[in-house]
């Protein structure tokens, strides 16, 4: 599969979740683990242009795909206009919902480039946050998609 | 607790031929994985027993849709995303497109497909009560060929189906006959979004010849057509306390049985009411 | 000049957090480390009779832990210390940790943890406060009662004849589950030879330090605890560490490897602390223009199996019981008690949500009986400056709440909406209406808590004229390092990028504290202060730095003042303000140095078709002194709003003889961006003279309002008060078809 843009070859179990191939065999741990049932969204990464939950994909099932995770979203040291517009607009607290959150709200933005409150509502809904009651994250989305662009 | 992940296996058939092989050599060996939203929470809770899973994601004959005259047809593997991006649906199958709306998230809509939804059989689906009243059809095809069923002939137990061990279930059609009805279709889970559904009414209405269609799920082992909630319907009595009899809810850990039978009650006499 | 202080800098750790590169401890892999799980308590109580292991696991492999195995105590010291580290002989809840177990690999160790048996012979359990307090069986101490308070203010008993009205009310809440988003996590390396050093997910390094050190029989500097990055704690991680701490470093010292243990969701829910359910019965007496008399409060909390902080929980709910209201006759019996469920524990508010909840529901009790709208009986007992409250605290400050209430009334539409619904309802099938809740919360430890924690806080400078600051304060979101790094950079007339805040690591750091009872900002904060113009006064008072400077006027000072004396440090202890009085024994006296104050009203709808009740709009009003940042506050004040916006309709631990059975995240619900109103956030801002710039904590405020004021919201919409949360659509239901003849089931 190509992670971040790199190909990458893994061996392993059929059944490893694609969670567990990001986090352990590529070393790439930005993507969470929240709960491990496809409830939380901590989890998040993009598959072959799509948002899943990388806790319920199965690692054969990733073989051949694209994959994009948070790892993947900056420009090199400048931050995607999600990401920035999160730092400016406190839409992190504790950070671990972060990842998946962004990689929500990148989803988001590729689909509806202007999105209402409620599309944002609706689009993040599967992305569980405790700390921060989600208003930041909602002002955080609207001002990435105002700003436009990619990179901040 | 986590399952034991060495002990699964999970291989990818080259083609459908391929997988009915599989399937039909040694019956019950092997089952159909799609998109694993359903397995895959099982697997995480150490709870999937079965070992062996055929991959059928990338079957290309196991997707797309169809639209013909009398029918459109969804390839089982059809996402709930794709569900929602075909406007055919929204036109005239808007039930389906309102349950795929509500089902999960983003993620779990990009993966979780339609047919995967039928073959799970939980009673809490979201998309069964649409199917029941768009009186859907289900196609199980097998090496010893293909059939047709009407899909409230598909669950016989709670979790139980007609599936054949050997058979895959390939294409769900929909007659386009109901388009002009009423239509009504109201989840009530936990919360907003992300729920599993503690009462789930859909229903159509022909306002012309009072000919009605329910459906409800969470209230029974099975998706539940209801058959003589209709026919009060049609006869012009008193549907609701028909309902509370076709139902047997149970209380569980999200709900009670009180709760299930009120509120469907209260979706029904909503929907009558011509809201 | 510019402050910092007051405006919204980025959060310091705000782009690892955004990258994905932040290292939580799960993240973290350590050579030749091995992998580590718990095996628990089928049975709420009984004797161990046997530990079987299946057949067909490579025993041999594996590093075993028992009880036996505890090089000290087996005991998780904290304050009664009255629970294991490992169950010996017996258990006293379903999940409590019996054995360890260790192996180089995960997936084998989860078949090993299915194949270990634990035998219980059982014995009668306890599963409600109830049956606790009725002593049907005794399972803690003489009487199942871990701790009670009685207070006592003026004369109760003899303001009753003089009533005009005597209401009475019982109030219950439920467990509650933290549900940070990151479960609880330890990597831990250990041996007899090195001591003890512990990486993970906490709120309190100092308390797992003085743990460990107790099991594993250790002195101070043997026992080295480092906290990392920490999604989300809320309290949930303020005891618990402790013990997961302890059983990762029992597997490391056993098998010489590193051990990282990590739950899983479905662990962590059942197995950890959850906020405590509580039962509140009030009787008051009131003049006929609704002015409190006598308040006789019966307050009671189930703290589950073990004491842990049941006591200090207890404590500040008993404190907070009466509310910002003065009354001239108070007396506030509470009990903590015990039951076979996993021990409860600290959560955002700490006994405060469940008092309010009660008062705030019998408020409204209180001017339904009376006829008087429910702002006015508020407005009529308001505490004002120069009363005292239940503890006997004169409050020297001007709380104005009359004015908060104003506000709060104003910015929610209050009147209109009430109008407008009234005329409404009727036809509806959604039914509207408004509520509101009144309530404030001390901030910092109770009365001598702080004179007791003696907590120390140091700065120290580079000859780069880079500052650190030093203190076991904890980031887990709440925005720690940011603050601090603001509070110094100002203290020292620096830019923010010149200060940063060292991770916590005993070895590094001196005690600041734990990080909990919304401290961290007002007490703590005070500390990097002082200690960072202690810095500034070392240096100006040797001439190397004049009364203003520039930063690098600062650097060369430091490099002149660290070529002379190795290093250039400054320490900070707490001091008690002067003039606080407290009175353990009584309850009397200043319970806390300040608090905040705040009203909040809540809009709901009530779904007539499918009982759901939903929050539609929220105002959140408040006075907590100085902000420092803008957005860490509305933050802190917005995510605690929506917590207890959980607590009150969503969340629901469904017990089963004492273990959650709801253990997943698809069954404990937790609000989504779907379900969140629109939150406004007003504060409004008084400099308190002994905080850092001014500031007051704020950080426990926000769990204490929303629930009373969404139940008052509901029976304003539909006439119905409720008495309990959550407030289920199932409850609402009941309520609403109460005496109907149900249709017929099947």
């Amino acid at each position: 599969m190509t992670v971040n843009g790199t190909v990458q070859t893994v061996e392993t179990w059929p059944m490893m979740r694609l969670l567990d191939v990001l986090r352990e065999d590529l070393r790439l741990t930005g993507t969470k683990e929240g709960c491990g049932e496809g409830e939380c969204g901590a989890c998040s990464v993009m598959m072959n242009g799509k948002l899943v939950n990388s806790c319920l994909v199965p690692a054969l099932q990733a073989e051949g795909a694209e994959i994009t995770t948070i790892e993947g979203i900056a420009g090199g040291e400048r931050l995607h206009a999600v990401q920035q517009a999160f730092l400016d607009c406190g839409g992190a607290q504790c950070g671990i919902c972060t990842p998946g959150m962004v990689m929500a709200a990148v989803s988001l933005l590729q689909r509806i480039p202007a999105p209402t409150e409620e599309d944002v509502r609706n689009g993040l809904a599967g992305n569980l946050c405790r700390c921060t009651g989600y208003l930041r994250i909602f002002e955080s989305v609207l001002r990435a998609c105002r700003r436009g662009g990619i990179h901040a | 607790m986590r399952s034991f992940i060495p002990s699964y296996e999970m291989r990818t058939p080259k083609s459908l031929a391929e997988a009915l092989e599989l399937l039909a050599a040694n019956p019950g060996a092997w089952r159909p994985f799609a998109g694993g939203t359903d397995l895959m929470v099982l697997l995480e809770a150490g709870k999937l027993d079965h070992r062996r899973f055929l991959n059928i994601w990338n079957l290309p004959v196991l997707r797309g849709i169809t639209v013909v005259a009398d029918f459109v047809t969804l390839g089982a593997l059809t996402t709930y995303t794709e569900v929602l991006a075909q406007e055919v649906f929204e036109r005239e199958f808007p039930l389906l497109t309102a349950a795929a709306r509500i089902t999960g998230g983003i993620a779990t809509q990009n993966r979780g497909t339609i047919g995967g939804n039928v073959v799970n059989a939980s009673p809490a689906a979201d998309t069964p009560p649409a199917l029941l009243v768009y009186e859907a059809e289900l196609e199980l095809i097998s090496q010893r060929g293909s059939r047709w069923l009407p899909y409230h002939e598909f669950h016989v137990g709670y979790r139980q189906t007609r599936l054949q061990p050997d058979e895959l279930l390939a294409r769900i059609r929909l007659r386009r006959r109901t388009s002009r009805w009423s239509q009504y279709y109201r989840k009530v889970g936990t919360r907003r979004a992300q729920a599993i559904s503690k009462v789930c009414l859909a229903a159509l209405l022909d306002r012309k010849t009072g000919e009605a269609r329910v459906a409800v799920g969470s209230v029974a082992p099975v998706p539940l057509r209801c058959f003589r909630t209709e026919r009060a319907i049609l006869d012009r009595s008193d549907p609701l306390p028909v309902l509370a009899q076709e139902m047997a809810p149970i209380d569980d850990m999200r709900s009670t049985a009180a709760y299930r039978t009120r509120v469907a009650q209260n979706l029904l006499r909503d929907f009558l009411d011509g809201r | 000049m510019h402050g910092v202080v007051g405006t919204a800098v980025p959060r310091k750790e705000g782009r690892d957090k955004l990258t994905g590169r932040a290292q939580y401890v799960d993240d973290l892999r350590f050579p030749g480390m091995i992998y580590g799980a718990t095996v628990r308590s089928p049975s709420p109580r009984g004797r161990i009779a046997a530990i079987r292991f299946a057949e067909g696991i490579p025993w041999v492999e594996f590093t075993i832990v028992r009880a036996a195995d505890i090089p000290g105590a087996n005991c998780i010291a904290l304050i009664l210390d009255d629970q294991p580290c490992l169950a010996g002989a017996a258990v006293n809840h379903p999940e409590e940790p019996v054995l360890l177990l260790a192996h180089p690999d995960r997936h084998l160790l989860e078949e090993a943890r299915r194949g270990v048996t634990i035998e219980i012979e059982p014995l009668p359990a306890l599963f409600s406060l109830e049956e606790s307090l009725a002593r049907r069986e005794v399972i803690w101490g003489e009487d199942n009662v871990f701790k009670r308070f009685h207070l006592e203010k003026g004369n109760v008993d003899e303001a009753w004849p003089s009533a005009d009205f005597i209401v009475e009310g019982e109030y219950f809440t439920a467990a509650q589950e933290q549900l940070y988003i990151e479960n609880n996590g330890m990597i831990a390396v250990a041996s007899p030879q090195d001591g003890v050093t512990v990486w993970g997910s906490m709120q309190c390094p100092y308390y797992v330090h003085k743990a460990l050190k107790g099991v594993f029989a250790l002195g101070d500097e043997k026992v080295r605890i480092v906290q990392t990055e920490t999604g989300g704690g809320f309290g949930g991680k303020e005891e618990y560490p402790s013990m997961i701490a302890a059983h990762a470093a029992l597997l490391a010292w056993k098998s010489g490897r590193p051990v990282k243990l990590v739950y899983d969701r479905a662990e962590d829910m059942a197995a950890t602390t959850k906020r405590h359910p509580s039962r509140t019965r009030h009787r008051t007496a009131v003049r006929r223009d609704g002015t409190l008399l006598a308040m006789d409060i019966d307050f009671t909390i189930d703290g589950g199996a073990y004491a842990t902080l049941s006591s200090v929980v207890l404590s500040r709910g008993t404190i907070h019981a009466a509310g910002p209201y003065y009354c001239p006759n108070v007396r506030i019996r509470s009990q903590a008690v015990a039951t076979n469920a996993p021990p409860h524990g600290a959560f955002r508010g700490f006994g405060a949500p469940q008092s309010f909840f009660a008062l705030e529901r019998h408020m409204n009790e209180i001017a339904a009986t009376l006829g008087i709208p429910p702002e006015e009986i508020r407005r009529r007992n308001f505490l004002r400056q120069g009363q005292t409250t239940a503890t006997g605290q004169v409050i020297r400050e001007d709380p104005d709440m009359p004015g908060l209430l104003d506000r709060a009334l104003a910015e929610s539409g209050y009147f209109a909406k009430r109008e407008r619904f009234a005329r409404q309802n009727s036809g509806a099938a959604v039914k509207r209406g408004m509520g509101l809740a009144a309530f404030f919360h001390g901030a910092g430890f109770t009365g001598s808590g702080e004179r007791y924690l003696a907590s120390i806080v140091g700065v120290d400078a580079t000859p780069a004229g880079r500052v650190r600051v030093l203190a076991s304060s904890t980031e887990m979101g709440q925005g720690t390092k940011t603050i601090f790094t603001q509070i110094a950079a100002e203290a020292l007339q620096l830019p923010y990028e010149y200060v940063e805040v060292v991770q916590p690591d005993t070895s590094g750091v001196p005690n600041s504290g734990p990080t909990v009872a919304s401290r961290t900002c007002m007490v703590v904060g005070k500390l990097v202060e002082s200690a960072a113009l202690g810095l500034k006064q070392t240096l100006q008072g040797t001439g190397l730095l004049s009364a203003s400077y520039t930063p690098v006027e600062f650097a060369s000072a430091c490099a002149a003042h660290i070529r002379k004396h190795g290093e250039l440090r400054s320490f900070s202890q707490y001091q008690a303000p002067a003039g606080i009085y407290w009175d353990d024994e009584k309850y009397q006296g200043d319970a806390y140095g300040a608090y905040g104050w705040a009203v909040y009203v809540a809009e709901v709808s009530v779904d007539t078709l499918t009982y759901e009740v939903r929050v539609e709009d929220f105002i959140a009003v408040q006075e907590v002194g100085r902000i420092i940042h803008p957005v860490l506050a509305r933050g802190q004040i917005e995510g605690g709003v929506v917590q207890s916006i959980g607590y009150a309709l969503y969340e629901n631990v469904v017990w089963q003889q004492g273990r959650m059975a709801n253990s997943q995240m698809t069954n404990y619900i937790i609000p989504t961006s779907a379900d969140v109103p629109p939150i406004r956030v007003v504060f409004v801002e008084k400099p308190y003279a002994h905080g850092p710039m001014g500031a007051k904590g704020l950080g426990e405020l926000p769990a204490d309002g929303p629930a009373p004021a969404i139940a008052n919201a509901v029976e304003d919409a539909i006439g119905i008060g409720f008495t309990a949360i959550p407030l289920t659509p199932e409850a609402v239901m009941a309520a609403l078809t109460a005496g109907e003849k149900t249709a017929a089931h099947g």
